[in-house]
């Protein structure tokens, strides 16, 4: 067993193009690590400098977002699916980033 | 007392209605857990946002933003569009509306009743070009209004002022909120409202989670959070798939007839999951959630009927909530 991981398309490239890997952890910030192994400059586009969760990305396990499940110290367990999204404003998307550089 | 002076008067004060057959059984002498429905498309044009649209307008009335007469330029093809419209209306400004050319022909119709003007954008472009028509009509009318609900403070005072109070007024015992999370408004107003008001109130957000062709279109580094946002508001945060919206939006209307959009069913997903954490745990929970829109300007995707998987197609590459 182990912790799937989907990757969204922005990403793949770091993938070899795959939509899905599996990693191991008992933490995001240990999955992080172990997925840096196999897919470099993966973790570089989700983590920052100071070793925050990169503002625009989002991260959930089994659907819940980790920021507050403990952000990069969240627990997993095998079985767990962790997504990776893009951060977007539901309901409007491209709109928004439209009326954020109407108000600029 | 349900007589109003005009159609602006009746904005808000709508129904909280439970959902005896949706909520959880509880064994024997177990503490119970109740879901309860806020239905917000009791309201005049039929969603939550009529709240905002008229504290923003008014808000800029006051700030003296907006005069009579003027134009309010608002890029938008949702329920926040279809609002704004109709108090523009009512209240003697001009509306005009910057979407995307595919969006359904129902929004289009509702906008164009209601009185607003639209400016469509190549769909081709995607939300570069929404950007870059926004931009290009923002510069050439100058004087033109924008109340733009992701950072409007207004936004999220409606509910502060209006949605908030009337949940603890109905349900002085409600232990969890729960809404949908796009401008952020209704769950920064509510929930920090309810933070004040009730010790140990959960709030909980429920998001869309898009096929991939939506996020396809997007880069990490142009990522977007709303300004009203503030993540300390929330307890927890839950992504929702298009095919547990759409199971959820079925089953409300199969198991307690309530008809209502997919965001709603979304919201619901995240209802249930903490109402049977609450069942397992043993602990008495009174969950509302928001029910933003009802299903009708969603009917002409197909997804209220066929299969779950032909549902899911339907909707894929469309914003759904």
């Amino acid at each position: 067993m182990a912790i799937e991981v989907r990757i969204p398309t922005i990403l793949r490239p770091h993938t070899g193009g795959a939509k899905s890997v599996e990693g191991a952890g008992d933490t995001l910030a240990e999955l992080l690590t172990d997925l840096d192994a196999k897919y470099p400059g993966l973790r570089a586009r989700l983590v920052t400098d100071t070793g925050a969760l990169h503002r625009f990305v989002n991260v959930y396990v089994n659907d819940e977002d980790v920021r507050f499940l403990g952000a990069l110290d969240a627990k997993l367990s095998d079985g767990d699916t962790v997504t990776i999204l893009p951060a977007v404003a539901g309901g409007a998307f491209g709109l928004a980033a439209a009326a954020a550089v109407l108000q600029r | 007392m349900a007589r109003y002076d005009s159609l602006l008067d009746a904005c808000g004060d709508t129904p909280l209605i439970g959902l005896p057959r949706l909520s959880p059984a509880v064994p024997e002498g177990a503490p119970p857990v109740r879901l309860w429905a806020k239905l917000e498309d009791r309201n005049p044009t039929g969603s939550v946002k009529d709240r905002p649209a008229l504290f923003m307008i008014r808000a800029a009335e006051e700030s003296g933003a907006l005069r009579p007469g003027d134009t309010i330029l608002e890029p938008t093809s949702g329920n926040t569009g279809i609002a704004l419209a109709m108090v523009a209306k009512l209240r003697g400004y001009r509306l005009v509306c910057v979407m995307p050319e595919n969006v359904s022909a129902e929004r289009v119709q509702l906008l164009r009743m209601y009185g607003a003007e639209i400016i469509f954008s190549p769909a081709a472009g995607g939300s570069n070009q929404a950007v870059a028509t926004a931009k290009q009509i923002a510069a050439e009318h100058p004087d033109w209004v924008t109340l733009f609900q992701y950072g409007n403070e207004a936004n999220a005072r409606a509910h502060y002022e209006t949605t908030g109070p009337e949940l603890l007024r109905d349900l002085p015992t409600v232990t969890h909120f729960v809404a949908g999370l796009g401008t952020t408004g209704t769950l920064m107003g509510v929930g920090r409202y309810l933070r004040e008001k009730v010790d140990g109130i959960e709030i909980v957000a429920a998001e869309p989670r898009y096929g991939e062709l939506v996020y396809g279109l997007r880069n990490i580094d142009e990522g977007y959070v709303p300004e009203l946002y503030d993540a300390t508001v929330l307890t927890r945060r839950f992504s929702v798939g298009t095919r547990d919206a759409v199971l959820r939006t079925r089953q409300l209307v199969e198991v307690e007839g309530l008809f209502v959009g997919f965001s709603t069913g979304a919201v619901l997903h995240a209802a249930l999951a903490v109402a049977h954490e609450a069942v397992r745990a043993g602990r008495r929970a009174d969950v509302v959630f928001l029910v933003a829109d009802g299903g009708w300007k969603y009917l002409s995707t197909g997804a209220y009927g066929g299969t779950l998987a032909e549902a899911e197609e339907a909707l894929e590459g469309q914003l759904w909530a």
